[in-house]
């Protein structure tokens, strides 16, 4: 009790970003319920009839799930095999670097995309891709090549989508990794020299265990955020031609819910997305705690 | 690391290394560069020639067009207001929660970190959270862009390690014993001696607001209220651009296909320029945040 009053001001402060993560956090988790309800907006959430799992069962019977279900975690592994090594390779090749000042110019130019909006990021990508004025296609052409419509064509859209998100984000990615890399005692590099250890052997057995935590940590945080790919992105990069690899769970959901206004339907969607998303990380951070000491909790 | 004679392994290493980071700054590098180039070049020697080094004939006639049209003046006057008013209200309400949450003697303090931290990891989903901001009678209002993501845990957590790190504990005792309370602690000591994370935050929560466009699709359908990255996207992705080139229309159909390909160089370039001007002064900042995120809390 004396503890409690002595916090008396603390609660205070506290007390709009409670407000807040009741509003915007937890309300709409308790607005979840509507996935097992037929929503009518006249009788608010609590008076709307229940419906059980029947908007799952459509879901999960409709012809598009197995699509659905393949793209996205086609999109989102593909991501992860190439997106979690990608950063920790450059920030090891960026650690290699014997000048200092060049080491912070190429760092400096490598995560200069980050900051570009995922707007202009496939406006660019549209524009090097294009089959009339793109750069690529024009370089095809001036080899003697025929033009090639890449984003219209359903094979490529995993690869566009991937290696765009790798251009924009790597730089970003691995400064984290080279802020941890500087954290490596310099003693162990020292000592290991002295036991005439190459360059090779240096980084598997001394920079890369001097930064697992870093890697495991980010990696539990990339596989629980599997289900939930770059969504804004997609629908960014959608046509109608690609639409066979390039519709995911979330895009659907979009669709479904806010331009068609199905929302009990597109509640259900997104709670099995965010539920396999939970499953995964909990699985994701079990593994790691059983194989090494790192874990998110 | 002192290392005086250089093996010729290592030597051959370094120089592998040197060379594949020069092709990947070139990688990453080119694509701005040609954007850049593009929007100075003259639209119908691009087409011939589409390989850029240099600007193909000069002409700035694609920024007359861009800066002639009133939608991207509507759109940089609302970025510039939701982005200004939306960082102002992230930074008040990550420092109202995180501060709390950083003192050891506040009672409830594991109660509400789990709170808080759960939401990182289950949300309600798109659907329901756009039922709690229409029945608040947010659609159609600036404050659905700003309100709802009001705290990043993310941020709140770097926040609150950073008080947790970097302000001295004997500070705050010698201020009670001074009649201090916490909420003129909190302003009269604590946000003071935290410039350089506050400083971290604006530019986090700034770049979000400004290159956010998904939000705005959704609760937003007054052309008056779009901010930039919607009129982008009617640009870059959807092709839509006859308001832009009605002032060209007296021109043949393939001049003004032509004009649209340097129209849409030249709006990214125009799009980017508040960050382009700011880039070498904030990139320190970036750098110095990811620093302080990578402190594990």
């Amino acid at each position: 009790m004396k503890r409690l009053k002595k916090s008396a001001g603390l609660y205070l402060i506290l007390l709009l970003p409670v407000l807040y993560f009741g509003i915007w956090h937890y309300w709409p988790m308790y607005g979840v319920q509507i996935a097992f309800k037929d929503f009518l907006p006249g009788l608010g959430i609590w008076g709307s009839p229940w419906v059980g799992f029947e908007h799952f069962e459509r879901f999960f019977n409709a012809y598009y799930f197995e699509r659905l279900i393949r793209n996205t975690l086609a999109i989102s592994f593909y991501g992860l095999v190439v997106g979690v090594p990608l950063p920790i390779i450059l920030a090891l090749m960026l650690n290699e670097m014997r000048s200092k000042k060049l080491r912070n110019v190429v760092q400096t130019i490598s995560y200069a995309p980050h900051f570009i909006s995922v707007v202009v990021i496939v406006g660019m990508l549209l524009f090097f891709i294009s089959p009339t004025s793109g750069v690529v296609n024009g370089v095809i052409e001036m080899f003697g090549g025929q033009s090639v419509d890449f984003l219209a064509d359903p094979d490529n859209f995993w690869h566009l989508f991937t290696w765009s998100g790798i251009w924009q984000s790597i730089g970003w990615s691995s400064l984290i990794y080279t802020a941890a890399m500087a954290g490596v005692p310099p003693e162990q590099y020292e000592a290991a020299y002295i036991d005439g250890a190459g360059k090779f052997r240096r980084i598997w057995h001394i920079t890369l265990p001097g930064i697992r935590p870093t890697i495991v940590i980010l990696a539990i945080l990339a596989v629980g955020g599997v289900m939930s790919v770059g969504f804004e992105k997609v629908l960014l990069m959608q046509i109608g031609s690609n639409l066979e690899t390039s519709e995911v769970i979330s895009t659907y959901m979009y669709k479904s819910g806010i331009l068609n206004a199905q929302y009990s339907f597109s509640a259900a969607v997104g709670l099995f997305n965010n539920i396999i998303n939970f499953i995964l990380l909990i699985v994701v951070n079990q593994i790691a705690r059983k194989v090494g000491e790192t874990s998110l909790w | 690391m002192a290392m005086v004679n250089r093996s010729k392994g290592e030597k051959v290493f370094d120089a592998f290394n040197l060379i594949f980071i020069m092709v990947f700054s070139l990688i990453i590098l080119y694509p701005l560069l040609y954007v850049v180039l593009a929007s100075f070049s003259n639209p119908a020697e691009l087409y011939k020639n589409p390989l850029l080094f240099w600007p193909q004939g000069f002409n700035v006639e694609s920024y007359k067009l861009v800066f002639e049209n009133p939608d991207i003046w509507i759109g940089f006057r609302n970025s510039f207001i939701y982005t200004f008013v939306g960082t102002f209200i992230n930074i008040l309400m990550t420092v109202l929660a995180a501060y709390p949450l950083s003192r050891r003697d506040f009672f409830g303090r594991g109660i509400f970190t789990f709170l808080f931290t759960f939401t990182m990891f289950f949300s309600g989903g798109l659907i329901p959270m756009y039922l709690v901001n229409s029945s608040l009678g947010l659609v159609g209002s600036m404050w659905a862009l700003v309100l709802p993501g009001a705290i990043s845990v993310f941020n709140m957590i770097i926040m609150r390690t950073y008080f947790q790190t970097r302000i001295p504990r004997e500070l705050e005792e010698s201020a009670f014993m001074d009649g201090c309370n916490d909420i003129k602690l909190l302003i009269k000591i604590v946000l003071p001696l935290s410039a350089p994370i506050i400083a971290v935050m604006v530019l986090f929560y700034g770049v979000g607001h400004w290159n956010n466009y998904f939000d705005a699709l959704i609760y937003l359908s007054d052309r008056n209220q779009f901010p930039l990255q919607l009129f982008l996207r009617e640009i870059l992705v959807k092709e839509e651009m006859e308001n832009m080139l009605q002032s060209a229309s007296d021109t043949g159909y393939a001049d003004r296909m032509l004009a649209k390909e340097g129209v849409k160089y030249a709006v990214v370039v125009v799009s980017a320029l508040p960050l382009l001007i700011l880039y070498p002064l904030l990139s320190k900042f970036f750098e110095k945040g990811i620093l302080v995120g990578s402190i594990k809390g």
